[in-house]
């Protein structure tokens, strides 16, 4: 079996009593899609946090293509291939779209001091931009500012942000919250195509999309993994439909 | 041409208009009190990097303001003396190299100011900047070599090579030439990539994190750059008035050239100019009128703030748009 794109090591995170990591290790492999489910407040989106870097550990070890990241900030990070959303939007809202994307293509191709060449007509941004909307069908609204796009369009956007990035590894925060079956639907086809550019680790409630994309699937609850398997083996283990699927399964 | 450019190009035609028919009628006056327009434009066109694109609310500015000035003064006080700067450095009274020793200190002082405050953020970080500023006003107004309390007095304008600064009119042209390359070169930057990094550190510094640009790298710069521009200012400003004294480093000074943004429009090209336009305008009408002319100034401003955030630029010509 290949190497771990990343690597997590029994990583811990408390906020006072509260153990929002406790001892989570997990493997992400090239050409997977690794879905982390569980119920909510179960410390998912911390988790992505310590991974991208917007918190630190209090101890454990995230190696990411085979170095150890943990000392990192999160443009370091970014820099070396990880590229996440955001479960809530987090763009330059007063930005169009294409100026979000683009903002990714100037941080990929290097340095962002420079000084005079003008942004809007250098076509070593906008082009690879504008292709990047494309991929996630918002090039009609390439212009609209990030403040005035729709739910959907915000999320779409986000992911188009990360797929200008080139990365190594997508992370993605519910990407699907808040989106009608349409458009989730859509989105499932997008991130199915994407584990050949660089594996995900998909955090999503939807589970339709969840049992469609993963590869694997970890189940976190109360901060530590119960359960690792494929979605078959997850489906049927007795202790994940107890904690998190319920009858609904 | 959009609105904003034709309300631009407007401001600047009469900002150069105004003076040339006033010396031309013989009122020297009106050319000098165009010049200060002009410098605390330029003053102002600084801090609208920091504060205006980049979101870094300054409240420290004079201390830039007020070394430009001090360089300009110490240099030519030295120079008249005919004594070397020290360390046998001799001093001069050529204004581009005065501009060029303005623009270097200023620099130099905000790349550590900055690479602190900028850990902080909020009112923090407007607490600190103050602080700073603060600590160069008091050292200043202790140090008597130069001045202290009193200021210092520069008997003739420094020179610039072929013009007679002496005259009003030529040193407005050159203090106008100043800020429409200040302008320029903001415009320029303002488009550029790191004008969008800029620009996005103040609407989402983590969507920029994000995607691998360090914040506070690209705000370091911002706020050097705007320490220097600002600094230049400074140094117009003292020869302008042939004195420097501890008043352009206090927080007033910082607080004025905040009110000139906030008048003019934050974050727009020529805000500060507007800015700086209205604020004389009153400073020299309502203080001919009565003496508590700012308390009228601050019956506009809380106008602006509460009706018309984009100040008088968004009020001419509608809101801005990012394509």
């Amino acid at each position: 079996m290949s190497e771990p794109v990343l690597e997590i090591r029994d990583l811990r995170k408390s906020f006072g009593a509260l153990k929002a990591t406790d001892g989570v290790s997990l493997e992400l492999r090239p050409g997977q899609i690794h879905a982390l489910i569980g119920p909510n407040g179960a410390g998912k989106s911390t988790l992505i946090h310590q991974i991208a870097g917007s918190l630190k550990a209090d101890s454990g070890s995230i190696r990411f293509l085979g170095e150890d990241i943990s000392g990192l900030d999160m443009a370091a990070r970014a820099r070396l291939g990880l590229a996440r959303s955001f479960q809530i939007s987090s763009l330059a809202q007063e930005f169009s779209a294409l100026r979000n994307v683009m903002l990714a293509v100037q941080a990929r191709q290097g340095s962002s001091f420079r000084f005079f060449r003008q942004v809007t007509s250098d076509r070593d941004l906008t082009e690879p931009a504008m292709a990047m909307l494309e991929r996630v069908d918002l090039a009609a609204r390439a212009h609209v500012p990030a403040a005035e796009l729709s739910h959907g369009e915000r999320r779409q956007l986000e992911i188009a942000i990360a797929l200008a990035l080139s990365p190594k590894a997508f992370l993605f925060d519910e990407p699907m919250a808040g989106m009608g079956p349409e458009g989730s639907k859509r989105l499932t086809t997008l991130l199915d195509g994407l584990r050949h550019e660089a594996p995900m680790l998909l955090v999503e409630h939807d589970m339709d999309a969840v049992f469609a994309l993963a590869d694997r699937i970890s189940v976190l609850v109360y901060g530590r993994i119960i359960a690792t398997g494929t979605v078959d083996e997850i489906r049927s283990d007795p202790d994940v439909r107890r904690a998190y699927l319920g009858e609904a399964a | 041409m959009s609105r904003e450019t034709t309300v631009n190009l407007l401001l600047a035609l009469l900002l150069l208009g105004a003076p040339l028919v006033a010396a031309g009628m013989g009122e020297p006056f009106y050319v000098t009190l165009a010049t200060r327009v002009v410098v605390l434009a330029l003053a102002a066109v600084g801090l609208n990097l920091a504060l205006g694109s980049g979101g870094l609310l300054s409240f420290g500015h004079a201390a830039f303001f007020g070394l430009g000035g001090y360089v300009a003064g110490i240099l030519a006080t030295h120079a008249f003396n005919g004594e070397p700067l020290f360390a046998g450095i001799p001093a001069t009274t050529s204004m581009p190299l005065i501009w060029i020793a303005a623009v270097a200190v200023a620099g130099l002082i905000a790349l550590p100011i900055g690479a602190i405050s900028l850990r902080t953020s909020g009112v923090y970080f407007i607490m600190i900047t103050l602080a700073f500023a603060q600590m160069i006003y008091y050292f200043a107004i202790s140090w008597p070599a130069y001045g202290g309390e009193d200021g210092l007095s520069m008997s003739v304008r420094n020179a610039f090579p072929g013009v007679n600064t002496a005259k009003p009119l030529p040193y407005f042209l050159i203090c106008y030439a100043a800020l429409m390359a200040a302008l320029l070169l903001f415009r320029v930057v303002e488009g550029s990539r790191f004008g969008s990094a800029l620009q996005a550190a103040r609407q989402n510094g983590i969507r920029l994190a994000a995607v691998g640009i360090a914040p506070f790298n690209i705000r370091l710069v911002a706020f050097a750059a705007s320490a220097m521009i600002t600094g230049f200012a400074g140094a117009l400003y003292a020869d302008l008035n042939r004195f420097v004294g501890p008043s352009m480093l206090s927080w007033h000074m910082s607080g004025e050239l905040i009110v000139l943004i906030i008048l003019g429009g934050k974050g727009r090209l020529f805000g500060p100019v507007a800015g700086a336009m209205i604020f004389v305008f009153f400073e020299y009408v309502l203080g001919g009128i009565t003496e508590r002319w700012q308390f009228f100034l601050g019956l506009i401003l809380l106008g602006i703030v509460l009706f018309a955030r984009g100040g008088l630029l968004g009020l001419l010509s509608g809101k801005p748009r990012h394509v």
